[in-house]
């Protein structure tokens, strides 16, 4: 049987939540998996990834160097742990995709990027072109396959798992020619928008980041996450982690309402996989509506206030 | 400080694909094609750089046929002061991109290599990452803003929780995300400039002879659709709709 190795995410002591969709998908791709986990102190997380259904170790290596999340640092560090695997997977978010293309390269392959299915053990679906082609991309029999994976296709394993943790150093060098300096963040009480059960999406119509108040206030009410399309971000209504779409975050929540955004590709393509779409606009021809699943032609600055009333 | 920029030819952003009906890919014939908009993005930082003085040679680089020579142009007419075309008629993927550009860069000795993000076609957003990789250097994608400080650079990177701030060594590669800068539009006499500045056109094979393909590319399909909704008039009729379907 093969073996898996997941590269996981945490930050802050917490286990990402994006790991336990690569497991998922590693279950679907079938084979032992062990989880990496790369830190300057792993263990609350090493705890925590242990307890994964379907996870049978956990590797646990603990280094200063470690202590933030750095490509140069991990990645070799990352191809030198994967000696014996047949996989290496790590989820598709900023932090696995920075890290796993510098590792695959290391290991000589080419990645896939993006898994959204599995066909077979060595054939995987990905989306192409803003996700308007699905193609599939088959890995030879004698090839290591390195592959990120596209979390919003997958359901997070569920817990009850008791896995090994095996700790160890680290076995490469590791670089002094890049340094960590700082993370700024705009830490909210929010939901996560990646995991939020509801998003509520405002875009370039919104006006300014006053109005975006509008969107927060409802946000509230429904204990939802905010997104934005790239117009409102890049008019420095939101902050750029708030992007939803092709080139910012692709999520998956059971509803997603897209307030004054036109439906561009490239933001369609970032919540294909929400179960239910509301879309509002003023513009009866707004291509949103083509894909919504509840579509309301209206102003947002009066359907907003309504709707916040409707609710209470 | 010279920097090098790759830029990749693709089917323009505003061309909405569409799968061949048999799945042996998307149709692209008669199809705009332009500069990947990150690449773009990329090879304006490279200008500002210039402009500003902490870069004195701008060399744009695009692997593929000679139709990607049309991109080399345009990229001279927005400013670059030369290019070279990685000729060959096959479809390189990340890994054998990067080999091809290692060998570039070594025979260039740049202070900096730029190039987008992701490629708007496969979608891959790997090249830059392997190129690092290789060439044993620093990394730093997604960049929102990049401070060259002699020997070293500060870029700030876009990131899942917000920004973050790297300090790297140079020579380096950064990979550009769309926040870092606006392109400038191409004037028709820079496009007459263009024809008379120098484009080298280097084989492949003269390059690397390592081939990395690894992966097989196979069916092509359309995405699942989904299936069309229903409009409300009013916010009473859409509040109704969301708890008929018990999502309130
Ligand atoms: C390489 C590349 C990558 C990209 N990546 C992304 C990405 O990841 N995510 C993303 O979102 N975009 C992305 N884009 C940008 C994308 O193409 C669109 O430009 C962007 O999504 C538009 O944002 P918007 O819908 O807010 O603005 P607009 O397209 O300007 O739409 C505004 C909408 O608001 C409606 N409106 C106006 N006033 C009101 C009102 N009072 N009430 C109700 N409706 C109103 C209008 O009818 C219109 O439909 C990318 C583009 C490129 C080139």
């Amino acid at each position: 049987m093969s073996k898996i190795l997941i590269l996981a995410e945490h930050a802050n002591g917490q286990l990402n939540q994006a790991t336990a969709k690569c497991v998922t998908c590693a279950k679907a791709i079938g084979g032992e998996v062990h989880l990496a986990i790369f830190s300057n102190d792993g263990q609350a997380v090493a705890k925590q990834a242990a307890g994964l259904a379907d996870v049978s170790k956990v590797l646990q290596i603990d280094h200063q160097d470690f202590s933030h999340p750095l490509a140069a640092q991990i990645a070799p560090e990352l191809a030198a742990q994967a000696d014996g695997y047949g996989y290496v997977l790590a989820p598709s978010t900023m932090f696995g995709k920075d890290v796993l293309p510098r590792a695959a390269a290391l290991l000589g392959v080419n990645q896939v990027s993006d898994i959204m299915a599995v066909n077979s053990a060595r054939s995987f679906k990905r989306p192409v072109y803003a996700g308007n082609a699905i193609v599939d991309v088959t890995v030879p029999a004698d090839s290591l396959v390195v592959a990120t994976v596209r979390t919003a296709s997958w359901a997070a394993a569920g817990e009850g798992g008791s896995a090994t943790i095996e700790q160890s150093a680290p076995q490469s060098d590791r670089p002094a020619h890049t340094r960590f300096v700082e993370l700024r963040t705009e830490a909210g009480d929010r939901p996560d928008l990646q995991t939020a059960n509801i998003v509520i999406s405002g875009g370039r119509a919104l006006g300014s980041a006053e109005n975006f108040e509008m969107i927060y206030a409802l946000a509230r009410k429904l204990k939802a996450g905010v997104g934005a399309s790239r117009a409102a971000v890049d008019a420095g209504y939101v902050p750029n982690d708030m992007q939803v779409g092709q080139t910012g975050k692709i999520i998956s929540p059971e509803l997603y309402f897209a307030f004054g955004i036109s439906g561009a590709i490239q933001h369609v393509t970032g919540i294909k996989d929400a179960g239910t779409i509301i879309a509002v606009n003023k513009d009866a021809d707004a291509p949103i509506f083509e894909i919504a699943d509840i579509g309301l032609v209206g102003d947002l600055f009066q359907v907003i206030p309504e709707l916040e009333q409707a609710l209470s | 400080m010279k920097v090098l920029v790759f830029i990749k030819r693709v089917v323009d952003y505003n061309v909405r694909v569409k799968v061949r009906p048999d799945g042996s890919g998307v149709d692209t014939g008669g199809v705009k094609m332009s500069i990947n908009p990150f690449d773009e993005i990329a090879l304006e930082e490279a200008l500002q750089m210039r402009e500003a003085g902490t870069a004195d040679e701008v060399v744009v680089v695009s692997a593929g046929g000679n139709e990607c020579q049309q991109q080399l142009r345009t990229g001279l007419a927005m400013g670059a002061d030369r290019a070279i075309q990685i000729d060959t008629d096959k479809t390189l993927q990340p890994l054998s991109a990067a080999r091809a550009f290692l060998a570039l860069i070594e025979q260039q000795q740049p202070g900096l290599v730029l190039l987008g993000k992701q490629a708007i076609d496969d979608d891959n957003n790997q090249t830059g990452q392997m190129l690092a990789a290789l060439w044993g250097r620093p990394q730093a994608t997604n960049a929102a803003e990049i401070v060259i400080n002699g020997n070293s650079a500060l870029v700030t990177r876009e990131v899942d929780a917000g920004l973050e701030v790297l300090d790297i060594d140079l020579p380096a590669v950064v990979t550009t995300d769309l926040r870092l800068n606006t392109p400038r539009f191409v004037k028709l006499p820079d496009i007459m400039k263009a024809k008379k500045k120098p484009l080298d056109v280097v084989a492949l094979g003269e390059l690397t002879s390592h081939d990395d393909t690894n992966l097989q590319i196979g069916q092509w399909s359309p995405p699942a659709q989904r299936s069309k909704g229903i409009m409300v008039d009013d916010v009473a009729g859409l509040v109704g709709e969301l708890k008929n379907r018990g999502l309130l």
